[in-house]
């Protein structure tokens, strides 16, 4: 396996930065990629009999990149002045939109006052165990610790029985990251975020349920749990909505509330069956690490790429960075591509190319997918729920705000993820687009933030800094709708679903192709059951023979067959395993987070 | 080729694990082997620590090691520095974790572990807390830490609210853990004592930290009970078939033990006999009972009413012959419960041939003790959330039971029918569990059937035609001189029959009666009807012969009346019968 990209890091769209690796990825996507050699070069290595077939060398997945800093960039840290300074849009210049905001925040700040004196005199509150308003991060401070944050492009979460828990177990990859559960769910209602009672332990100590709400709550969920043994509750609702049944049901409307959009997380269009399966799979995976469904890894989703690199790496794989393909060879007998051309003008043969579908130029698309996906990315300075831990990881789910508007997806990280600086949360926006990123989610952010600085006292956190952007979504593309050789392999990007099935179940159908006979990530051995070379017998592993010697592994340049599962599995997890970089493996393998 | 993985093969890493496991076996076996042979020869040095110290990482059950190890450090302790001694069972608290990570559930790790924290000059129990905590995370039922947690709970006098927040933090996690609940029914009665007592909670425990629960009084105050019916409704509502809750519920309904007292004496001049009902069964030979006739310590020979039981809330006297036979004198009568300081006066005036004293009983003091809530108000509403859960549950068993109880201790008559169908749902949701919802119906119906009785003022008792299965709180039935039992589901009279001291004719045909066990030296009984029951041998009509009144029998439809020779074997064995029906 021979694995290039023309990024700088791992895993394309899946990546994630720190917070000046993320400054960097912004400042690239404002000015467009540099042009490559020029074709003719790469033309001069095509033979007779074969034609060459370019790849884009733009990429344009990333569009409405908006960044705003409300942090001070003051290094002095003063108490007086901090909401003038604050107000400072960083690269942006302040529209009228969000000076609108500033004033709305000002006007909550003020009515709260009151409340103040008596908070000075409470027992410590959350709030005063936060950093001391002289002691406000600054952005200064934010750049100077920019190495603690890990900030995600791809904003998911890892369902404790989902394809993607059940893989990295499987394969024993799992050994190369570490988790931590998400501690709570929260929705936004009735302009209040509130904590959803899923588990039994949280219906049971939830204070805003009644003991009937209880009860009614349980029952429908323990109904879900298994509602394929009880179709007499249900089929009749075959041909309508989910919410059509949840009214039917005895359920309260705070409780239909819950149920459809933080534990189903559909809309309320959707069929009930779906609803009901979707419930049920929220169930299963409730307390199988803890009290919520979700696992994160720590140091943020990006690591879940790296770990099967890494996995890859280690049984042989090479990877290359900041190096390009720009085209492939392609046999014009069969039709097949049985060689590329890299951006320094090599050419490697190859048997199998998996390419991400960013490479891919509009001549061999047959029709165009304009979905995209709205991200905001906030640093904030409290968490949207204050609670007796400041180390909660919440996943919000923000039903449409006005009607017509997209539902949000919403998490919250704290520090001890390892995706943000101590006393600041790191929190992820995601939805459907319907217009720029923006313009979808700065609604919920103005209604759920202070923008700036808040006024003391008040309890809504305040956003110290926030990135806007739109990700293309080509995860409904089908393979069919390329004209492209039968032996390339495209892989969409990534999906705008809160879990992951959408990758591994195309990572795994890449991988049937290439190796139709080979099982999927069967379990790597044990290091302990690993020889070495010069070491012991030489014990064959299944799985893990010698390369096809007619095609010797690659010094640099020369060619690499697809051949190995691993390839696949980071197919299907980076995205882009057309990727380029002359570096050896050894020296770049995927920092392993669980050693830190 | 360079950098390539090869893996070891199955047989190869079977054949390493063999190699593994021997060498441990052949370690495991020289140590054990020298460790006895120590201790044989009673050494106890540095080294027999060492050796036993490995043995027990890798085997913490082993209680002969443990003994020795203990052996070892008390002659330590002996022949080192206080400083010594301390980093020495220091050391062993920390052995003791990794065995405990070994086994979290290891008998000798633990025990060892108690005895350890009991010897430490100066132990830090705080950190023995947060061990507990950590187990008690990982496992919320592992009762050997539970054990523990208390003794270092007691020895460290942590304060009764600090605890109470603990089994809150517990049950909010999880709160299906009897343990938890448990632990929170003995500590609330210490920290929210029953009124009149201030509640100065904290400053009493700081003081003196609670030895025992059970020396104190079980009543909780009740604007803490109140808060407790919430907790435990929220988790009753959450999980109606989670049993842990309910019990905590019914111990929080029933608090009050029925005052210890004599409830009823009875004197006859015929028989010149004194018949004493207790509030609870008492030992009739260690009790300290003392009958004063008037004003005169009468030495008598108190016995239960039958043989079978030593405890019994009825007891009986023969006075000396003579003492009370003239009708013409009056006499008074004290019985002293000397080990209860408590007595009872009952007078017998001229002309009369019998006479009791007793309290009027009443349903409050009879039979609330299981719910006893003072407040009406309270047991109303808390029916009203139950009522409520049924709505939402009709076949919840606990919910019913609940319902059941909590109707009995409002208004035991009134809601007689509506208890009749629970009971009737009951067996039907919970087959299995028939029998016992049966006998419970046939309680309650006997307590029904006792007030209806009080409040009518008469001496009979019928309780014909109501499936009864068992019969309960006879006690209850001293004074009573007609009882019918016919038509129900009885299988025998218990021995406890025999408290029907004054029972002159009893009905209970169309039962299945195989056992008269309880028909035992009743002085009054005349009249027996036992038509259609299971009595099959003239042994089981043995016990008749005791009753020396006994005139008239019908033992019609019973299959002893096929027997041969049955009418003269009967005129042998019950002579004063004149009316015998076969």
């Amino acid at each position: 396996v021979l694995h290039v990209d023309r990024r700088s890091y791992y895993a394309g769209n899946w990546a994630s930065f720190t917070f000046n690796g993320l400054l960097s990825w912004i400042e690239e996507y404002k000015v467009s990629l540099q042009a490559g050699p020029s074709d003719e070069a790469a033309q001069e290595k095509v033979e007779e009999g074969e034609e060459a077939l370019a790849l884009s060398s733009l990429d344009t997945s990333i569009t409405n990149v908006e960044v705003f800093c409300y942090a001070s960039e003051e290094p002095e840290e003063v108490e007086e002045g901090v909401k003038d300074g604050a107000a400072a849009a960083w690269s942006v210049p302040q529209t009228p939109d969000s000076e609108g905001e500033v004033e709305r925040c000002l006007l909550e700040s003020s009515s709260v006052e009151e409340e103040e004196a008596d908070e000075q005199q409470a027992s410590p509150s959350p709030a005063e165990s936060q950093p001391e308003p002289k002691k406000q991060i600054t952005y200064t401070k934010i750049v100077k610790e920019g190495r603690r944050f890990n900030i995600d492009l791809v904003s998911k979460l890892m369902y404790s029985r989902g394809s993607l828990v059940d893989l990295l177990i499987k394969s024993n990859v799992s050994r190369y990251a570490e988790f931590k559960n998400v501690t709570r769910i929260l929705t936004y209602r009735n302009g209040k975020v509130e904590q959803v009672p899923c588990s039994r332990a949280d219906v049971f100590g939830s204070k805003q349920l009644t003991v009937v709400e209880k009860r009614m709550l349980m029952k429908f969920l323990t109904f879900c749990l298994d509602f394929e043994q009880h179709p007499e509750e249900y089929q009749d609702f075959s041909v309508h909505s989910f919410w059509d049944f949840l009214l039917t049901k005895k359920l309260t409307e705070n409780l239909r509330h819950f149920i459809l959009h933080s534990i189903a997380m559909v809309t309320p269009d959707v069929c009930t069956v779906e609803g009901l399966r979707a419930t049920q799979h929220f169930l299963r995976c409730l307390g199988r690490y803890g009290n919520t469904p979700f696992l994160f890894p720590l140091y943020g989703l990006g690591e879940i790429p790296q770990c099967f690199c890494r996995m890859c790496a280690v049984f042989g794989g090479i990877y290359c960075l900041r190096q390009s393909v720009r085209c492939l060879v392609l046999d014009k007998e069969s039709g097949k591509c049985k060689a590329v051309i890299d951006s320094n003008g090599q050419r490697i043969s190859c048997s199998h190319f998996v390419v991400e579908d960013g490479y891919i130029g509009l001549d061999q698309r047959k029709n165009v997918d304009s979905r995209q996906i709205s991200r905001a990315v906030l640093i904030t300075d409290r968490s949207i729920l204050p609670s007796d831990s400041e180390q909660q990881i919440s996943l919000v789910t923000v039903p449409p705000v006005e009607p017509g508007s997209p539902v949000v997806r919403m998490v919250e990280l704290c520090s001890s993820t390892m995706t943000c600086m101590p006393g600041t949360y790191l929190v992820h926006l995601t939805c459907s687009s319907s217009g720029s990123a923006r313009e979808d989610l700065a609604p919920v952010v103005s209604r759920l933030f202070c923008i700036p600085v808040r006024e003391e006292g008040s309890e809504v956190p305040s956003v110290l800094w926030a990135l806007y952007f739109n990700m293309r979504d080509t995860s409904a593309v089908d393979r069919s709708s390329y004209d492209l050789p039968s032996n390339v392999h495209v892989c969409t990007s990534p999906d705008a679903a809160l879990g992951s099935d959408h990758a591994i179940k195309l990572a795994e159908a890449v991988f049937r192709q290439l190796l139709p006979e080979e099982e999927f990530c069967p379990p790597a051995p044990n290091p302990e059951d690993i020889i070495y070379d010069g070491e012991g017998p030489q014990g064959e592993g299944p799985g893990f023979e010698e390369a096809d010697p007619a095609e010797a592994l690659p010094s640099q340049g020369e060619v690499e067959s697809a051949e190995r599962q691993e390839e696949a599995e980071d197919a299907g997890e980076t995205g882009d395993v057309a990727k380029q970089e002359t570096v050896a493996v050894a020296e770049n393998e995927p920092r392993p987070a669980s050693e830190e | 080729m360079h950098g390539r993985v090869k893996l070891k093969s199955t047989a190869q890493q079977e054949e390493e694990k063999r190699k593994e496991r021997e060498k441990k076996l052949k370690i495991y076996v020289t140590a054990r082997d020298a460790v006895f042979a120590k201790r044989k020869n009673g050494m106890l040095d540095d080294e027999a620590l060492l050796l036993t110290q490995q043995l027990l990482s890798s085997n913490p059950d082993v209680a002969t090691l443990w003994n020795y190890r203990r052996e070892i450090l008390l002659h330590l302790e002996t022949i080192r520095e206080e400083v010594d001694v301390q980093k020495m069972y220091e050391d062993e608290l920390s052995f003791l974790e990794s065995c405990l990570k070994v086994n979290p559930k290891s008998y000798g790790s633990w025990h060892h572990r108690g005895w350890v924290s009991a010897r430490l000059p100066r132990p830090d129990w705080t950190r023995e807390l947060g061990l507990c905590d950590r187990c008690l995370s990982l496992d919320d039922r592992n009762f050997h830490c539970w054990d523990y947690r208390r003794m270092v709970v007691k020895m460290s006098g942590v304060p009764v609210d600090q605890e109470l927040q603990f089994t809150d933090r517990l049950i909010g996690s999880n709160f299906s853990n009897y343990s938890s609940w448990h632990y929170r029914s003995t500590l609330l009665p210490l920290l929210h004592p029953e009124s009149p007592e201030p509640p100065s909670p904290c400053h009493q425990t700081h003081h003196s930290p609670p030895t025992s629960p059970q020396s104190h009084s079980h009543r909780v105050c009740e604007e803490q009970l109140l808060k407790e019916y919430e907790l435990v409704q929220n988790a009753f509502f959450t999980d109606p078939n989670d049993q842990s809750a309910w019990f905590y519920y019914r111990w929080l309904l029933g608090r009050a033990e029925r005052e210890e007292m004599i409830s009823c004496v009875f004197v006859s001049r015929e028989e010149e006999r004194v018949a004493v009902a207790f509030s609870r069964p008492v030992n009739v030979s260690s009790s300290g009972l003392m009958l004063v006739l008037d004003g005169q310590p009468q030495r008598v020979e108190w016995r239960s009413v039958h043989p079978s039981f030593k405890h019994s809330p009825v007891c009986i006297c023969e006075l000396p012959p003579g003492t009370i036979s003239d009708i013409t004198n009056e006499h008074n009568l004290t019985v002293h419960w000397t080990e209860k300081h408590t007595h009872r006066d009952c007078a017998l005036y001229t002309g009369r041939s019998v006479s009791w004293c007793r309290d009027s009983a009443t349903d409050q003091e009879l039979f609330r003790s299981e719910l006893s809530v003072e407040k009406t108000s309270v047991l109303q509403s808390e029916l009203q959330s139950c009522n409520q859960l049924l709505e939402l549950e009709p076949q919840n068993k606990w919910c019913l039971l609940t319902i059941i109880l909590l109707m009995r201790a409002l208004d035991p008559l009134g809601y007689e029918r509506e208890t009749l169908s629970h009971f009737q749902t009951l067996k039907e949701v919970d087959p299995m569990r028939g029998a016992y919802y049966g006998d419970l119906c046939s309680k309650f119906m006997i307590e029904n059937t006792i007030l209806k009785m009080e409040y009518a003022e008469v001496r009979v008792f019928s309780l014909s035609d109501k499936n009864l299965t068992t019969l309960c709180h006879l006690d209850q039935l001293l004074l009573v001189t007609h009882i019918n039992l016919s038509s129900n589901q009885l299988l025998r009279l218990p021995p406890q029959f025999a408290m029907l001291q004054c029972l002159e004719v009893l009905e209970a045909d169309n039962n299945a009666i195989e056992n008269l066990e309880g028909l035992y030296h009743l002085p009054k009984l005349e009249d027996v009807s036992l038509k259609n029951n299971k009595l099959s041998r003239l042994s089981d009509l043995q016990p008749l012969a005791s009753c020396p009144k006994l005139t008239r029998l019908d033992l019609r439809r019973n299959p002893v009346t096929q027997l041969v020779n049955i009418e003269s074997e009967l005129a042998e064995l019950l002579p004063s019968v004149t009316d015998l029906l076969l």
